[in-house]
């Protein structure tokens, strides 16, 4: 009687290995399944995980790179970094001038130029193709364009300068201290801000048409409606990006390193530019982990915002 | 009846005169989207056109076309720039990198939309959380570990790199296109007698070719244009992808527009020609893309 019953319900591990029935189940949902998932995971744990939980240990430690001389020194690293280190403290202000640049310019383009192109039913698909264009091209391909275009002699600004008859734009906008950031970031802007645009041309895309013509039976006008129903239907998506971007804009690396490597006399220089320096260059693997890390940590500051607005009920 | 025509007397004028508003503002529109395309356009015409200018006549002529077009710019810039071997390899990071991806993925995100085994939620957790793990993050111990492994500079040790930053993009675009696909199809082909493996082949797949497609797409294309991380991890000029091996060779002739732009142009032809003919599923594929890393 027992044994009738402990082999229709199998309770022990025992038991149930013992089941032909429950193991082919457990092999078909379990096992399988788990090797179909295996070798991506290893190969993410291997590159990302196993690294990510090192940059921790390694950002205590004053290690070099390569001798293996090795000393734990704790949160020094941190010390040094946020309350001595002079270039940190430039780069982090570089930092929030390339995230204002970014939450404010090219929104401001993709938002007019969304609802722009919205109303537009012919001729709407070429728009958007060839406004996107920039944004397919790789970061060497785009700063080549720019270096050459901003050139102080032949360059379009001063040509168009030349052609008008003005005079005095001769500007080494890529070599000049005051200049050299905001250059950089606007070159970087005219790959990126066409991807923002088709994200909430798409949104402005998929608000029903309905409640634009309420708008209009009400009598609102242009700016009314943009207010009150094109601004709440993309809402989601502009929020989101603007998460993304403030994270991204912490992550800036290749305009600026393809142009000006951080120069001139770090005025372009931003945590992650100097990162790699530290790393690659000065052979400072601890301090350049630890940077690793604060840039990680304002990644996920910025994600808590977020996720701390969502959770006051703020419709993110 | 008199009232009725009177509404609709009144309705006709008032479209009449909110069509007129309509093709008005729209010329706004217009002027202010191809102010826009100019702005995108011109400096990608500039490039095309130096690409096809000598030397002299840029120095004249820096911005306009061309009045005698050069195509022997290519040629050296070719040479020179070494794109024979830097093209090859980039095909080689592309080709193998996207196979890679979207077997492992493809398994990956079918085991998490079908079957969901225990701790499938916990490994979607997993997944977000590392999406957002910034590459500076590890960027150093993954350089010392490669060192030690002695994949540090060898095709494979890129593409493992490649493979893993994509990994969690392609397996949320691929399950999210596999949970809407419907159930009873694949219990159909159970009952017929086909194995787990077959209704993956033979089921699964052939339906979600767009997901493959759109992931192949964006995958390529970002390791492509990839710079960081090849910058960081080959530094034989043999191995070099045409982005590393372009910025090296932009410093060096720097004042050749005429050859930088030819250059420049060869990086981008592929992926114009790619753009144009698939320009809906790249800007739809890249968009949702986008959204999820």
């Amino acid at each position: 009687m027992m044994a009738v019953l402990t082999q229709k319900n199998p309770t022990t591990i025992f038991e149930k290995l013992n089941d032909e029935t429950w193991r082919r189940k457990f092999v078909r949902n379990v096992v399988i399944p788990w090797i179909f998932i295996a070798p991506l995971l290893i190969v993410h744990i291997f590159v990302v995980a196993i690294p990510a939980v090192q940059g921790v240990y390694m950002s205590m430690t004053d290690w070099g790179g390569i001798n293996p001389n090795v000393n734990f020194i704790g949160l020094e690293n941190y010390h040094e970094l946020l309350f001595e280190d002079q270039a940190f403290a430039k780069s982090l202000r570089n930092n929030i001038i390339w995230m204002l640049f970014f939450l404010t310019v090219p929104f401001i383009m993709a938002l007019f130029c969304a609802t722009q192109l919205a109303q537009i039913k012919r001729g709407g698909m070429l728009y958007r193709s060839i406004l996107f264009i920039p944004y397919v091209l790789a970061s060497v391909v785009t700063t080549t364009i720019w270096k050459n275009l901003l050139n102080p002699k032949q360059g379009i600004v001063a040509a168009s300068a030349n052609l008008l008859g003005i005079e005095g734009f001769e500007v080494a906008f890529l070599g000049r201290t005051d200049t050299a950031l905001m250059s950089i970031a606007f070159i970087d802007n005219w790959h990126f801000w066409g991807f923002l645009m088709i994200l909430f041309l798409a949104a402005m895309q998929a608000i029903p048409p309905v409640l634009y013509d309420a708008a209009k039976i009400d009598g609102a006008n242009r700016w009314q409606e943009f207010r009150h129903v094109t601004l709440p239907g993309i809402r989601p998506i502009v929020l989101f990006m603007f998460m993304m971007v403030a994270i991204w804009s912490f992550l800036a690396f290749d305009y600026i390193w393809l142009i000006t490597q951080g120069g001139p006399g770090g005025a372009s220089e931003v945590i992650a530019t100097q990162l790699y320096k530290n790393a690659f260059q000065r052979f400072e693997a601890g301090y350049a982990a630890a940077q690793g890390v604060v840039i990680s940590i304002f990644a996920g500051f910025i994600i808590l915002i977020f996720v701390t607005l969502r959770r006051r009920g703020w419709d993110i | 009846m008199t009232a009725i025509g009177k509404v609709s007397l009144r309705d006709t004028v008032f479209q009449r005169g909110q069509s007129k508003e309509r093709s008005k503002l729209l010329v706004f529109n217009h002027a202010v989207l191809l102010l826009l395309t100019a702005f995108a356009v011109i400096p990608l015409a500039v490039l095309t056109f130096n690409s096809l200018k000598t030397e002299l006549e840029i120095g004249q002529n820096p911005l306009g076309p061309p009045k005698q077009i050069i195509i022997e710019n290519f040629a050296e810039a070719w040479d020179k720039g070494d794109f024979a071997t830097t093209m090859r390899n980039s095909v080689i990071y592309v080709v193998a990198t996207i196979t890679a991806e979207l077997i492992l993925g493809g398994l990956a995100a079918y085991a998490l939309a079908r079957k969901r085994p225990p701790g499938s939620d916990l490994l979607m957790l997993y997944f977000l959380v590392a999406s957002t793990i910034p590459v500076w993050m590890y960027i150093v111990p993954l350089f010392v570990q490669m060192r030690t492994m002695k994949m540090l500079g060898t095709f494979h040790g890129l593409i493992v790199i490649y493979i893993a930053g994509n990994a969690p993009l392609t397996i949320f675009l691929l399950r999210s296109y596999m949970i809407d696909l419907p159930r009873e199809l694949e219990d159909a082909a159970r009952v017929d007698g086909a194995n787990e493996f077959q209704v993956l082949t033979r089921i699964v797949l052939p339906l979600t070719k767009p997901g493959f497609l759109t992931v192949g797409l964006v995958v390529g294309l970002g390791v492509w244009n990839e710079y960081t991380l090849a910058l960081t991890f080959v530094h034989d000029p043999n191995r070099f992808p045409v982005t590393t091996s372009f910025a090296k060779f932009v410093d060096r002739f720097d004042t050749n527009w005429a050859l930088t732009s030819a250059g420049a142009i060869i990086i981008l032809f592929p992926v114009m020609v790619l753009f144009l003919a698939l320009q809906r599923q790249f800007i739809e594929g890249l968009a949702e893309g986008g959204i999820k890393t």
